[in-house]
Parts: C-alpha cells; sequence; structure tokens
C-alpha cells in the first residue's frame, strides 16, 4: 500500500467531484456483493477424481514438471538430481528456507490454499518446526503410509525424524543432524596448554583464563538468534517443553537455565565470549583466526570455519569435542540447531516422482555424501560423509564420533512449537544484549516474550 | 430527417457540439484505465477487507469482536506507540525541510544548478520503495557503510547498535524522507512557480526581503499544497510496512519485527493464520486516514476557490 500511495504521489492531483464520487461508491457496492457473494463458498482445494490413498486425499495425479523449493545452500541438492535424472522436468525455485523465523513458507502455503493453486510438489526447509502447522494446514503429505516403505525410513538416524513425527506419522524427511558440539582449533589448545573441557564450569574458567592470558581471542559466541538452542537447550533450560499438540511449558527462570545464563554472562563481561552473529561481515572481519573454542551445531564445520564466506580456516586446525555438561546430571545432553526438512506436498500431482526425489535427496550419496555440508540424517549416507570428510583431511583426528554421539544425545525436552524460539530470542534478548543488559536480568522479559508469542498462537502455556 | 440537410449555422452549432462530445469521450476512454485499476486493485480488496473484518473464520458476522480481539494482543498497543512516534517526527520533518528546500531551490539563481538540485532530489523517489530502504541497510551497516566513520564517530561499531529499538522511528523517519522527500519538494518548487510574479513583485516594492516574502506570501499560498501533502504521508505513514520489515529481515529479527501495525496485520494473517483480526486492523488504519483526510481538508478550506 505505501508503494501505491508513494507512486500516487507522483502523479497529477484529480479534482474530485460529486458524480465520480457516486460512481465510485456505485462501483464499490456492486463489487462488495460479488466478494460476499463469493465468500461464502468453500475454500478453493478441491479435486472431482483422485481419492483417498496412501493416508491421505491425493490429486488426481499427472506427469508434467515437478516444481522443488530449496534454499541457496540447497540448491546443489536439486541440481544433483537434476544432472542424475536428465529426464525429469525439474522446476527448481530458490526461497529464503524459511530461515530464521521469516515464515514464508507458511505464508505463500496460505495464500496458494486460498487460490486454490500452486503449491509447490517438495520444499526443503531449514526450520525443524514445520510440522507444527503444515499437517494443520492439510499441506504435508503422510510419507509412512504408503508412499515411502519403512524399510528406507528406518535408515534415518534415531531420533532424527522427531520433528516430522505426528501421532506415529511422518510427515517430512529429515535432512542433516545438527546437534551441537565442541568446534576447537586443536594446534592452538595445544600451544597453550589448555586441556578441552568437558564440563561447563572448567569451559567457564577456560573462558576467563583465556580472556586474561589471550585477550581477544573467543571460546564462544553468544550473539545469534540460535544461541538459545546451542546453550540453553544444553543446559536442559525448559524454554520450549511441548506437552501436546497446543501445549508448552515455559519455565526459564529455573536453575537449568540460570546456570547458563550467568557463564555467559560472565564469559561476555571477559570478553571471551562475542556478541555477534556468526554469519555477520562483522564477526569475519574481526575474529578470523581468534576462535580457539566455539560450542555449535554440526554443520558449523562446513558452514563457518570451512567457509570462504565464514572465517576461511586453514585446513589442519579445527575438530570437535563432545558438548561440555554440567556435573551431576545423570546422561549427557546437547542442543540441536536446525538440520533441514524436505515436505511432500499433499497436493502434489506428482507424487511418485516427488517422492524419488525426496528419497534422492536425502540418500543418495551423489549428494549427501560429496556434496552436502552438514552430516547427513540418513545413515548409509553419513557414513560416506564421515569417510569424506576423514580423506579430505581438513580436520584434525577423527570427528565422526563426536558427532554421531552427539546425534543421539539431543536433549527431548525441547519440542517443536509453531511459534520461532529464534525469533523470540532475537527480539527479546538480542538488543538488550548489544545494549549491555546481562541475559539474566532478561529472563522474566524472554519468559514473558516466549508465553505471549505461543499465546498468539493458541498454545495452552504453562509454567 | 430533415437533420440531415441542415442549414449552415446550425451545422457549425452541431460540429462544435461533436467535438465537446468527443473531447468528453476521450476523458472517459483516458479514465476508463484508472478505473479499471482502482476497481481491480483498490476497490475490491478494500471491500473484501471489510467483509473479512466483520466475519469471523466460519464466514458469520463478527460484529467488533474482531477488532476488541486484536486490539487486546500484545503486539497491538506498542505498534500503535511506534507508528504514533514516526508519524510524528516524519510529519514534521516532511513538512519543515520540504517547504523549507522547495523555497531555498526556488531562490537559486541560477537555473541550471536549480535543475541539477531539482533532479538529485528526485532520484531517490524514482528508486521502488523496497530497494531504497535495501540501500539503507547498507548505509546503516558500519562494517560496509560508506558513512562507517561517521557512525563510529557516533559511538556505533555494529549494525545491532545502530538499529538499537529506541534508533527505529527516527531512522524509519530518515529513510522515507529520503525515499519520498525529493518527489514533494518538486510538486512544492512547482507550486511556488504557480504564485503570479506580479504578487512577489508588490511584495518586494512593498520592501519585503527573501524571509519575508517567504514568511507572508509564498507559505500562506502554499497551504493547500502542504495539507495535501500531510494527508497523502499520514496515510502512507499509518501504513509503515516495508522499512522496519526489511530491517528485521536484515538483522535477522533482532530490530522491527511487529513494529508497525501493518506488520502486526501481516502476522495476523500469514503467521496466526487468522486473515480476519488482520483485516480488522487494515479497516482501522483505513478509517483512521479518512478521518484525519477529512479533518484536514474541512479545517484548511482545501477545497474553497481561490
Amino acid at each position: 500500500m505505501a508503494l501505491v500511495i508513494r507512486a500516487v504521489r507522483g502523479r497529477s492531483h484529480p479534482r474530485p467531484s460529486l458524480a465520480r464520487a457516486v460512481l465510485a461508491v456505485g462501483v464499490a457496492a456492486l463489487l462488495a456483493g460479488t466478494v460476499a457473494a463469493c465468500g461464502n463458498g468453500s475454500s478453493g482445494n478441491s479435486s472431482s477424481s483422485g481419492g483417498t490413498k496412501d493416508g491421505f486425499t491425493q490429486a488426481p495425479q499427472s506427469s508434467g514438471t515437478l516444481t522443488v523449493w530449496v534454499d541457496s545452500t540447497r540448491v546443489p541438492a536439486a541440481q544433483a538430481y537434476k544432472k542424475a535424472h536428465p529426464d525429469v522436468k525439474l522446476n527448481i525455485v530458490t526461497y529464503d528456507g524459511d530461515a530464521n523465523g521469516s515464515n514464508t513458507l507458511q505464508t505463500k502455503v496460505d495464500l496458494y490454499d486460498r487460490t486454490g493453486s500452486g503449491w509447490p510438489d517438495v520444499v526443503f526447509s531449514a526450520e525443524n518446526n514445520e510440522i507444527s502447522w503444515a499437517v494443520n494446514a492439510g499441506f504435508t503429505a503422510p510419507l509412512n503410509e504408503g508412499l515411502i516403505p519403512s524399510s528406507t525410513l528406518n535408515n534415518f538416524a534415531t531420533g532424527s525424524l522427531a520433528p516430522c513425527t505426528v501421532n506415529g506419522k511422518v510427515y517430512c524427511l529429515r535432512n542433516d543432524l545438527a546437534a551441537d558440539v565442541l568446534w576447537y582449533n586443536a594446534p592452538l589448545m595445544e600451544q597453550w596448554g589448555y586441556q578441552v573441557p568437558t564440563t561447563w564450569p572448567q569451559y567457564e574458567q577456560l573462558g576467563l583464563e583465556v580472556a586474561k592470558q589471550h585477550p581477544g581471542y573467543l571460546v564462544g559466541n553468544a550473539g545469534d538468534t540460535f544461541t538459545p538452542e546451542i546453550y540453553m537447550w544444553a543446559s536442559q533450560c525448559q524454554a520450549n517443553q511441548i506437552t501436546g499438540l497446543r501445549a508448552v511449558t515455559v519455565n526459564v527462570t529455573s536453575p537449568s537455565c540460570t546456570r547458563m545464563a550467568s557463564l555467559l554472562d560472565t564469559l561476555i563481561k571477559a570478553g571471551s565470549m562475542s556478541k555477534l552473529s556468526v554469519f555477520s561481515t562483522a564477526f569475519d572481519k574481526k575474529e578470523k583466526g581468534k576462535v580457539l573454542m566455539l560450542p555449535g551445531p554440526a554443520w558449523f564445520g562446513g558452514a563457518v570455519f570451512d567457509s570462504s564466506s565464514g572465517l576461511n580456516a586453514p585446513k589442519g586446525q579445527i575438530t570437535v569435542a563432545p558438548m561440555p555438561q554440567w556435573p551431576g546430571s545423570a546422561t549427557p545432553s546437547t542442543g540441536d540447531v536446525g538440520g533441514g526438512l524436505w515436505l511432500l506436498s499433499a497436493h502434489s500431482t506428482h507424487l511418485a516422482e516427488a517422492v524419488n526425489f525426496m528419497t534422492w535427496v536425502t540418500g543418495n550419496n551423489a549428494y549427501q555424501a560429496d556434496l552436502a555440508p552438514g552430516l547427513p540424517a540418513y545413515v548409509p549416507a553419513a557414513a560416506a560423509w564421515l569417510a569424506n570428510q576423514a580423506k579430505s583431511g581438513y580436520y584434525v583426528g577423527n570427528i565422526t564420533s563426536a558427532l554421531q554421539q552427539a546425534a543421539g544425545q539431543v536433549w527431548s525436552g525441547w519440542g517443536y512449537g509453531q511459534f520461532s524460539q529464534e525469533a523470540i530470542w532475537a527480539s527479546a534478548i538480542d538488543p538488550g544484549l548489544t545494549a549491555g543488559k546481562t541475559i539474566t536480568s532478561m529472563l522474566p522479559a524472554w519468559q514473558s516474550s516466549i508465553t505471549q508469542h505461543a499465546q498468539a498462537d493458541g498454545y495452552q502455556v504453562s509454567q | 430527417m430533415n437533420l440531415a440537410s441542415p442549414t449552415r449555422p446550425a451545422g457549425t452549432r452541431s460540429k462544435r457540439a461533436l467535438r465537446r462530445v468527443r473531447v468528453v469521450r476521450a476523458g472517459h476512454v483516458f479514465v476508463a484505465g484508472y478505473v479499471v485499476l482502482l476497481a481491480a486493485f483498490g476497490l475490491v480488496p478494500t471491500a473484501y477487507g471489510i467483509y473479512f473484518a466483520f466475519t469471523n473464520s466460519a464466514n458469520y458476522f463478527a460484529g467488533l469482536s474482531n477488532f476488541t480481539a486484536a486490539a487486546r494482543d500484545f503486539r497491538y498497543l506498542p505498534a500503535v506507540g511506534h507508528v504514533a512516534l514516526y508519524l510524528v517526527i516524519w510529519l514534521v520533518a516532511l513538512v519543515l525541510f520540504v517547504t523549507g528546500l522547495a523555497l531555498v531551490l526556488h531562490q537559486l539563481p541560477a537555473r541550471r544548478i536549480s535543475r541539477l538540485v531539482r533532479f538529485l532530489y528526485y532520484i531517490p523517489g524514482a528508486l521502488a520503495g523496497a530497494a531504497s530502504v535495501m540501500v539503507w541497510l547498507f548505509m546503516l551497516d558500519p562494517t560496509v557503510s560508506p558513512a562507517a566513520s561517521f557512525l563510529r564517530l557516533l559511538g556505533y561499531g555494529t549494525f545491532g547498535q545502530v538499529i538499537e529499538p529506541g534508533h527505529l522511528a527516527i531512522l524509519f523517519a530518515m529513510i522515507a524522507f529520503w525515499t519520498g522527500a525529493g518527489g514533494w519538494i518538486v510538486v512544492m518548487y512547482g507550486a511556488l512557480n504557480n504564485i503570479p510574479l506580479d504578487v512577489i513583485e508588490a511584495a518586494r516594492i512593498d520592501g519585503a526581503g527573501g524571509w519575508q516574502t517567504a514568511r507572508r506570501i509564498q507559505i500562506p499560498m502554499l497551504r493547500k499544497w502542504i495539507v495535501y501533502m500531510v494527508i497523502l504521508a499520514f496515510a502512507a505513514g499509518t501504513q509503515l510496512f516495508v522499512e522496519p520489515q526489511l530491517i528485521s529481515e536484515a538483522s535477522l529479527g533482532v530490530a522491527g519485527r511487529d513494529y508497525s501495525l501493518n506488520q502486526l496485520s501481516y502476522d495476523f494473517a500469514f503467521q496466526n493464520n487468522n486473515v480476519n483480526y488482520a483485516a480488522a486492523i487494515s479497516v482501522e488504519l483505513l478509517v483512521v486516514s479518512l478521518v484525519v483526510a477529512a479533518l484536514f481538508v474541512t479545517r484548511s478550506r482545501f477545497f474553497d476557490a481561490d
């Protein structure tokens, strides 16, 4: 609307006349009548033939162009499929992948639902809470009711399909595992005589020492929207415990949250914990070669360290250790940042081709083992990927066991609700952090922000 | 059939009448395109919006419940506050600077310089709304900004510091001014050219200097244009959307999410899946703009003949 008004400003200035006004009102009344008549009709998505098969109502099937939506990182996946299947007509559409809770997919699907056409056949999403709305909206098709054999689904890593599953039905395929680990610069740690911390108090202690002995070097980063999914999730902070279809428990002032908040505050104050986003140009400029340790997801290796647009760390420096743990916790736990999903549209008229595409991009070594930046969720591909990483010699030692172990230790008390925890953290905590407030002092604000956003999405919130 | 053999004077009259009919018809043809677009992208969506605002998701009449429920949302009042603050800053800046700059421009003695400056003022307005905000994303990030040293001088070393919540209203007003004011300066300049020379001449003979001419002759005679600008700028300002939305996407949601009423409406529609609340907010914006426009029009005797 603002654009329209801007365009009008530049034009000549018509003198309103009574006749024209009367005409306009007449037209408006006429149109209102038409619209009201249209509005009483039911939603537009109805299929004449088709029928219920594989656990959902399918549209009449036909052959034609397969439309897939991917984020820029997943374009090579679609291109690799095209190369391997030259006979398939593929329309690759690049979009933001819904990253940072942008909600692009839901917005578009809502519009397509209204017009009754336009849905993509297969969509990649970087947000792993898509199912929370997509199942209710009737957008995603169940995959384990006949479309994909259980032998294929069983090849996905244990627990990796949790964000895809509602009442035993699997509504998406996991692209990669994104469990958090501790990335660190091995030669530098050795040179300075530091031990890799295994507990959070050790980590905090080391962070304080680094700040004193080697000012300017970092042991971590707390300036991203996914910061809570690294530190708070690993600390078993009760910020996002989804207890039902529309129920969530939020209690971020409990000790499991405050202990991590105060650790972050201490290290931020000391100077060894950055407040910048790892994807900001400022971070790349300022911190290149200055990262001693960096807790973060499995994909940090390819996306932050071994990336020319990131820190561009040289070969033979970077490796991983398991995330530190709090003393006294019964089982080791870590968090998870993303790990994309592939969704199949229930409206697709090319289901067979679409399913073929999805299983190929998630399971075929030509993409997942050779090109994918992160650890594949499909176990056979993961083995090949890890072997490739070991062969490349980029990482110090063998990163396989730490990554695999972390994948099985993601704390299940942090769920996948419709509201974006990343967006909430970004607006509730980040501005205060920039202004010099402590995270501990902002926990009550975080609590109320989560509560308000959850309630706006119709969640019952308990504390 | 005796019309077929008209006498000479009657013929000229009917020719003139015919020409008049043709002119009128041509007018209708010219306007027709606009009317079609107005109906398709103005009236139909408005009617559709009003329909949504007064019905619920099951298409039953809902009275004012959408309005009250939307107003009770936790993001509503802050958004009203944000937009109000932004409007005050923007409208004041717009009236002062646009009038001031147009007057200065009008006083420039060299025609060529005046033409060049007018062109420069207008350039940002030629960029589409979103593109011009993109320019500002670079301007405001100290790591890539051409004005980085200035930003550092003010004590802002990171993008996050520049876009802290307290700065947003001023930043959005700056962006809106940069993108929108140029066109208005050119309009005002045109209006100044329309003031009869003999009036200015008379003022000069009476001993008025540049300042007095501006204050006592030019600004009062620009009144209607200023009112017209304020009405349209107010309507555009209450619909603030592109600036905060892009800042929000660029900052990964740190600043500008749910900042304005229009964004809240957008979120209602596409995030909370509630088109009816979204429409209620849109209708409120429409009503507010209409009321303010009506006030300005009546109080300023906008339609009185000079």
